[in-house]
């Protein structure tokens, strides 16, 4: 990436960024034009226009601190309050706080398509700005669905299309986690934006996953692609079906602790959840 | 990457899409261009110094003229830096190294609206902690001065960020680079040492972001005042913070940054610097906004109306050895406001209408005290045995608060020394102060015996033949005092 350069003069302005953007452009790719997409039958979509609670037929929540802070020690207490999620002025609000709430020094939100929508494959997309700050942790992601129980994490699948650290706010990441290659060992690659950072304007971030890929990518780039050759276990991205989740998560052991530097309340803005098919 | 394919369509849109952005730009920097008549250069030093003239580097008093080197043999990139050795405490030619590199030529400067924060390299000889180091002082105005502190080197050279509180004020700035850096070690035997700084810029990063403007300290201070009092809020600081890269840095800055604004400008009104003039009974709060963020902290002043003068001395003048006061003749002193190093308290003498009082303000800063010093010459206090102050106090009283006066003797040499000197300090209680009236004291010069100045004197004052000096010291509770009609006497 050259965007490091900065413009003195005016006129050259333009024809510097033209040859920037190209060199973005072909420096993802050695020598082939990339396109991030291709996807474009729209099966569900929501672009958060009515405020108030979000659309029950697409959102459910996951409510408390679930197992050891959803598995990895999580500071936060998650709601379905107004204060922790709602929708208006277009997007959906998911806001951690800072405060006392049974027995958690914090609060947020997590709402899931479980049972209300869930798909294989698709290209899966929203639209966020996100929170920042030491602790803080959102996620746009999918689940694979553990078909009443009788499956188990990491065997139904995980596809982690955005994650992000707050004190790292020019940096997301894109993972797998499957049986052989969860956790620590999932299959992860960071995106950072140049001279930018994710907290200060939406940025895109989806996914385009077909049988045997799963293709990341942030705003026009695509910057990674995962495939059954990159995983050192079994493939279990050609099953599913996979629900979406959004969420705040406060510490962790990921993140860590949020610190004196940390700002709260934290708000998740989400301009649009949506989700294609293949057209043909 | 399988399941990429050339789509010219797609590129196509690309293009389109950037070249509509391209266009806002422009109509963007034609917009500003109408202001901005100065050159937007980024650099400041490279190899050299760039576009700053001839005549551009300015030390501060009494720092070491000669600190400030181009160093040809070191260099984080390209072929030189900028070395700085900071001279030892006791270099005939400055005990430290400080100065301003401002663009030569009067009318001059720089459009820095288009950065978001100043960045250079450095290291230093040995880690070391270098006390300032900013933008923004062209000994003129000195409008949008802008100072990191307590910047940490290493021995390594490290990228560090002075981020620009708010560079749309920046259309014409002189002042590009500030440093100020002592030795290392106690006071007064500092030990020297070099470091070096190199491709000092201004950038614009795009990851400095999240701002947290603040004015007293952030917090919502509530204070009793009078009518014609002033209150400085720059001088209890005012900050800026912002995200960069994860992590907060914070600059001090000038007032002008700021727009602050009273509910109530009848009764308190506030100028650009943030200085607030008490005019009326009432209660005002001020605020301040910085880059359309409103700051955290506040001031809410309530003035009971004017200051009623102090009770005026009864005793004649024949017993009386007075240091401040309109009702008597005050013998030599040397200032009734040392502003000694890292002492945060400010004010002195203030007159209201005839009345001449002492008003101190930030008296809880730094070490909280301030001192009146009359050793030219000392006084001999051998057959005096009590001192009087009257003391107003505007802030509500807290369980914490107290106020201790200490008194040196400075012995024959007339040269108060630490360690050398004998001294005796006694402490008020907060159960003896009362907020928003006049108290008298009178004191019992025997029973001044509590070590002073942080143990720096000690031993008590039996031996008053060459006194020469009165501390108050606020235990860092109270923010503002006013004092009068001090002086010694013979009961």
């Amino acid at each position: 990436m050259t965007k490091k350069h900065t413009y003195k003069i005016k006129e050259l302005f333009i024809s510097v960024l033209l040859i920037v953007s190209f060199f973005v452009i072909s420096s993802c790719e050695t020598n082939e034009t990339q396109t991030v997409a291709t996807f474009t039958e729209l099966v569900m979509a929501d672009e958060f226009d009515t405020d108030g609670a979000p659309n029950s037929t697409i959102w459910g929540y996951d409510i408390g601190t679930g197992q050891n802070g959803w598995g990895n020690n999580e500071l936060q207490y998650y709601t379905d309050r107004t204060e922790n999620v709602t929708v208006q002025n277009g997007v959906l609000i998911i806001t951690a706080k800072q405060e006392q709430f049974e027995q958690s020094s914090y609060t947020s939100a997590r709402l899931l398509t479980k049972g209300k929508f869930e798909q294989t494959y698709g290209r899966f997309e929203a639209r966020i700005r996100l929170p920042y700050g030491q602790g803080i942790w959102p996620a746009f992601w999918l689940l694979g669905d553990d078909s009443n129980g009788t499956e188990v994490w990491p065997q139904i699948g995980e596809i982690d299309i955005m994650e992000y650290l707050g004190n790292e706010p020019s940096k997301i990441f894109g993972t797998v986690h499957g049986p052989g290659y969860s956790a620590g060992e999932s299959i992860s690659k960071s995106y950072i934006l140049d001279n930018d950072r994710f907290d200060t304007g939406f940025h895109i971030f989806g996914i385009e996953w077909g049988p045997d890929y799963i293709n990341f990518y942030v705003d026009d780039v695509l910057y990674n692609q995962i495939t059954p050759e990159d995983v050192p276990g079994e493939w279990v991205f050609n099953q599913g079906p996979f629900y979406i989740i959004l969420n705040v998560a406060v510490g962790g052991e990921l993140p860590g602790a949020p610190n004196a530097e940390t700002v709260f309340p934290q708000t998740m803005l989400v301009d649009y959840v949506r989700v294609y098919n293949r057209s043909n | 990457m399988k399941n990429t394919k050339f789509t010219y369509t797609k590129m196509t849109c690309l293009l389109g899409f950037i070249f509509t952005i391209l266009v806002s730009c422009e109509r963007e920097l034609s917009d500003e261009a109408v202001f901005a008549t100065f050159p937007n250069t980024a650099e400041i030093f490279t190899d050299s110094p760039v576009g700053l003239g001839t005549d551009f580097y300015f030390p501060y008093i009494g720092s070491k003229a000669t600190a400030w080197t181009v160093d040809n043999e070191v260099s984080y990139e390209g072929t030189a830096s900028m070395r700085f050795d900071v001279p030892n405490a006791n270099d005939p030619d400055g005990n430290y190294a400080g100065a301003i590199f401002r663009v030569d030529g009067e009318g001059s400067g720089r459009d820095l609206s288009g950065f978001d924060a100043l960045t250079f390299w450095a290291k230093a000889s040995q880690a070391v902690t270098i006390g300032e180091v900013g933008f923004g002082e062209d000994f003129g105005e000195n409008k949008y001065v802008t100072t990191r502190t307590n910047i940490d080197l290493t021995t390594n050279w490290v990228k560090y960020t002075i981020p620009i509180p708010d560079p749309s004020k920046l259309i014409q700035e002189r002042g590009l680079l500030r440093y100020s850096a002592g030795g290392i070690g106690p006071v007064g035997s500092e030990v020297g040492y070099t470091f070096w700084i190199d491709e000092v810029k201004f950038e614009k990063l795009g990851t400095v972001a999240q701002p947290q403007p603040v004015i007293l300290s952030g917090q919502d201070v509530e204070q009793q005042s009078f009518n014609g009092s002033q209150i400085d809020l720059a001088a209890s600081g005012l900050t800026q913070t912002f995200n960069t890269n994860g992590r907060n840095v914070t600059v001090n800055t000038a007032p002008a940054y700021f727009t602050f604004t009273s509910s109530e400008p009848s009764v308190a009104s506030v100028d650009e610097n943030g200085l607030v003039t008490v005019n009326s009974q009432g209660t005002a709060s001020i605020t301040a906004v910085l880059a359309g963020v409103e700051a955290k902290g506040s001031l809410k002043v309530t003035s009971n109306g004017s200051l009623q003068p102090a009770p005026t001395p009864t005793l004649p003048e024949s017993n009386v050895i007075s240091i401040f006061s309109d009702a008597y003749t005050n013998i030599p002193v040397d200032f009734y406001n040392g502003n000694f190093q890292g002492q945060g308290t400010t004010g002195g003498v203030a007159s209201l209408g005839n009345d001449n009082i002492l008003l101190y303000n930030n008296f809880d800063q730094d070490f909280g005290f301030v001192t009146t010093q009359f050793v030219n010459p000392t006084v001999n206090l051998t057959s005096q045995n009590r001192i009087h102050f009257d003391l107003y106090i505007q802030e509500s009283i807290d369980s914490g608060d107290q106020l201790t006066v200490e008194l040196v003797n400075a012995g024959s040499d007339g040269v108060i020394e630490p360690f050398v000197d004998n001294g005796g300090g006694l402490s008020i209680p907060s159960s003896e102060l009362t907020s928003g009236t006049w108290m008298s004291f009178d004191l019992s010069l025997d029973n001044f015996t509590n070590p002073t100045g942080g143990n720096n004197f000690s031993g008590g004052i039996a031996n008053r033949t060459h006194m020469g000096s009165i501390t108050f010291v606020s235990g860092l509770t109270l923010s503002s005092i006013i004092v009068d009609n001090i002086y010694f006497y013979t009961e």
